[in-house]
């Protein structure tokens, strides 16, 4: 990059005189002294949290005063126990556990494929005004997501623009923020089935029928769902062109050569080597996904009827509004193991095909 | 492609193949037609929404839910802009997040940049180890900690004060990665003569590799400006006094109708919209930057 061309001149006088007590021992202290502010500001806000939150959440703590001092009482495993065992506490967590999960589901796979063709469109070679479409892509990702979902919410609103385009199609739009009614079930009410099966309203898990399990995303949530992909297709499609990029051109040109039209070339070639890009999309995907806070605590706060509770926003208000901290934390020490066994399974799963076929390889160059 | 020039001196073969190069640049071009055009609506789905915004900040509040889809509005008010800017705390909201932005992204760069040289550079016991414990920082979820950080800032007794909004988002484990990276691609050579003429290692890294490091600590300046201008959640457990609130918590409340009623909407995509300029000009001043650097700058 901007090597510096006068350095050689510099360093054809050298001293021979070592001075100090040891250029070695000189740069050690150095080193720790210059990595220090970071320990103690990751150490103090990362390290000792976590250690404290994990007192809290086998503690009695309400919020009053330190949960160090001694009117603290050790419950053991109880606030986990809370979670699972039945009662109100159960169901919320189920629930939330439940419109996550199906938010994941659903924005994980659209916004990969979304970004992936966005990147794939931008960056064909003959594309007049590629960096105004970038742009236009990327933008939302910049914005706060307060503001976007400020926007979202007269978007959606009962009289907002989205009606009003529904409207044109002679055809009324729902109340979006006030529907609690899951898609799912929206879906099979089409085809006539608005009553659960026995087997499946009967039995359950964390306080939810099995019924209510595959109720979908509730039509709310189906808002944040679009809003996510939205926002986030454009930092995706970003790292996407970078990998097209690092695709050298005569690649390409071999496939044409060789006759392949343009869909086996996405197929055969470009997306081979896109593979490892792939799974850091799907890896940052999974993990942003499962800590969906801001939208929820701006727009919704978990309604209507809790179809837009997220356990992030569970663990908030288990702790901040109901002062059960110890679940709060608990909850929290929960989602992240969710998260990490998500992250390992699917580094299980797609770490199979990662290797590309010797007949699919071709040399990777950096561009010049 | 260059078809007529071939043509007067080639023969029946060379005929054949610009047939078919003709009929491929046929086809090539209605491929490239409908590109355009699914690019042209895709485009205008993603900016729209935020030309909605601004466009319904400046109409009445019964315009707003009659039109929501004009972009010119009917009649022009900045009811709405005055109500915010001389009529609420918007200002102070304002004023405590360009406070807070300044501040993290002045320490982060200074601490980040200190970490990222000392991990690429200086030699010293336990260097690998304290690179394995920053990548494994990296992959605890923020959410995870919002309680956990709460309880600390509580116990240290910097609750509801600048000092817990702005200490604990100084070191971010993303930023010292991108400088530790920045500084093993840069040459070995111009610290080693500094070193040799004298200079001390923060004499080197202040004043010799620092100013060479210019294009990673933009990068830096413009990630540590838009996460903690957007930032919500930690300012939410960091304190709770109405004289410390942010854009980002003032504005979230007045979306869930403190200050308006439910359909006044011109005030909250107003507010919406100004909390967006800043990060919307440094998007554009940085633009190229921000476009080519991503790749190294996203956490893996």
């Amino acid at each position: 990059m901007s090597a510096p061309t006068g350095a050689t001149s510099v360093t054809t006088a050298p001293r021979t005189t070592p001075r100090g007590p040891g250029i070695r021992g000189r740069e050690a202290a150095a080193g720790w002294l210059f990595i220090a502010p970071m320990l103690i500001i990751l150490g103090l806000f990362l390290v000792v949290p976590v250690l404290m939150a994990a007192w809290v959440s086998v503690s009695d703590w309400t919020g009053r005063g330190s949960p160090l001092s001694s009117t603290v009482g050790f419950v053991g495993a109880d606030n986990f126990r809370q979670l699972v065992a039945g009662g109100l506490p159960t169901q919320d967590f189920g629930t939330a556990l439940r419109n996550n999960a199906w938010y994941v589901l659903l924005v994980v796979p659209l916004q990969t494929a979304l970004s992936m063709f966005l990147a794939v469109m931008v960056n064909r070679r003959i594309l007049r005004g590629r960096g105004a479409f970038r742009t236009a892509f990327y933008f939302p990702s910049v914005t706060s997501s307060v503001a976007i979902t400020v926007l979202f919410l007269f978007l959606f609103s009962a009289s907002g623009a989205v009606n009003k385009l529904v409207g044109y199609l002679s055809a009324e739009g729902p109340n979006w923020f006030a529907d609690a009614r899951g898609v799912v079930h929206i879906a099979l009410g089409a085809v006539g089935l608005d009553q659960a099966p026995a087997a499946l309203a009967e039995h359950g898990f964390l306080g939810l029928s099995w019924w209510a399990w595959l109720a979908g995303p509730s039509v709310a949530m189906s808002v944040f769902i679009v809003m996510a992909i939205f926002t986030t297709s454009g930092t995706f499609m970003l790292l996407f062109i970078a990998a097209l990029q690092a695709i050298a051109g005569d690649v390409e040109e071999a496939a044409v050569m060789d006759g392949a039209n343009g869909w086996q070339r996405f197929w055969f070639v470009t997306l081979p080597m896109l593979r490892p890009t792939l799974f850091t999309v799907v890896t940052l995907g999974l993990i942003g996904c499962w800590q969906v806070f801001d939208q929820i605590y701006t727009g919704t706060q978990g309604g209507p009827a809790k179809t837009t509770l997220t356990p992030a926003y569970l663990s908030y208000t288990a702790s901040f509004e109901s002062h059960q901290w110890g679940r709060g934390a608990a909850i929290a020490f929960v989602l992240f193991a969710i998260i990490v066994t998500m992250t390992i399974l699917q580094r299980i799963v797609l770490r199979e095909r990662t290797s590309v076929p010797r007949r699919k390889r071709f040399v990777r160059e950096d561009r010049p | 492609m260059t078809t007529t020039s071939q043509r007067t001196e080639a023969g029946a073969a060379q005929d054949r193949r610009n047939l078919r190069a003709d009929r491929s640049a046929g086809r090539q071009r209605t491929a490239t037609i409908a590109a355009y055009t699914v690019l042209v609506v895709l485009a205008l789905i993603y900016i729209y929404p935020f030309l909605i915004t601004v466009a319904t900040s400046f109409k009445s509040d019964a315009e707003a839910v009659s039109s929501p889809l004009g972009l010119v509005p009917q009649t022009w008010t900045t009811a709405a802009y005055e109500r915010l800017l001389l009529r609420s705390d918007f200002p102070l909201w304002f004023q405590n997040s360009a406070i807070v932005t300044l501040c993290v992204t002045t320490g982060r760069v200074f601490i980040n940049s200190l970490a990222g040289y000392a991990l690429a550079r200086l030699q010293f016991r336990g260097r690998a180890l304290v690179f394995a414990g920053v990548v494994a920082v990296m992959a605890v979820p923020g959410v995870v900690l919002l309680i956990p950080k709460f309880l600390v800032i509580n116990q240290l007794g910097i609750y509801d004060s600048y000092a817990g909004m702005i200490i604990p988002l100084l070191a971010d484990a993303a930023g010292i990665f991108i400088m530790k990276n920045f500084f093993e691609s840069v040459p070995r050579s111009v610290e080693e003569a500094a070193r040799i003429d004298g200079a001390g290692p923060f004499r080197t890294y202040w004043s010799v590799v620092l100013p060479m490091a210019r294009p990673a600590l933009i990068t830096l300046v413009i990630l540590s400006f838009q996460g903690s201008w957007n930032e919500l959640s930690h300012f939410i457990v960091a304190s709770q006094d109405p004289a410390l609130r942010t854009l980002t918590k003032g504005v979230a409340q007045l979306a869930s109708g403190a200050l308006s009623q439910g359909s006044q909407y011109p005030i909250k995509l107003a507010a919406a919209a100004i909390m967006t300029i800043p990060v919307a000009v440094l998007f554009f001043v940085f633009q190229r930057r921000i476009m080519n650097v991503t790749s190294g700058a996203v956490k893996e």
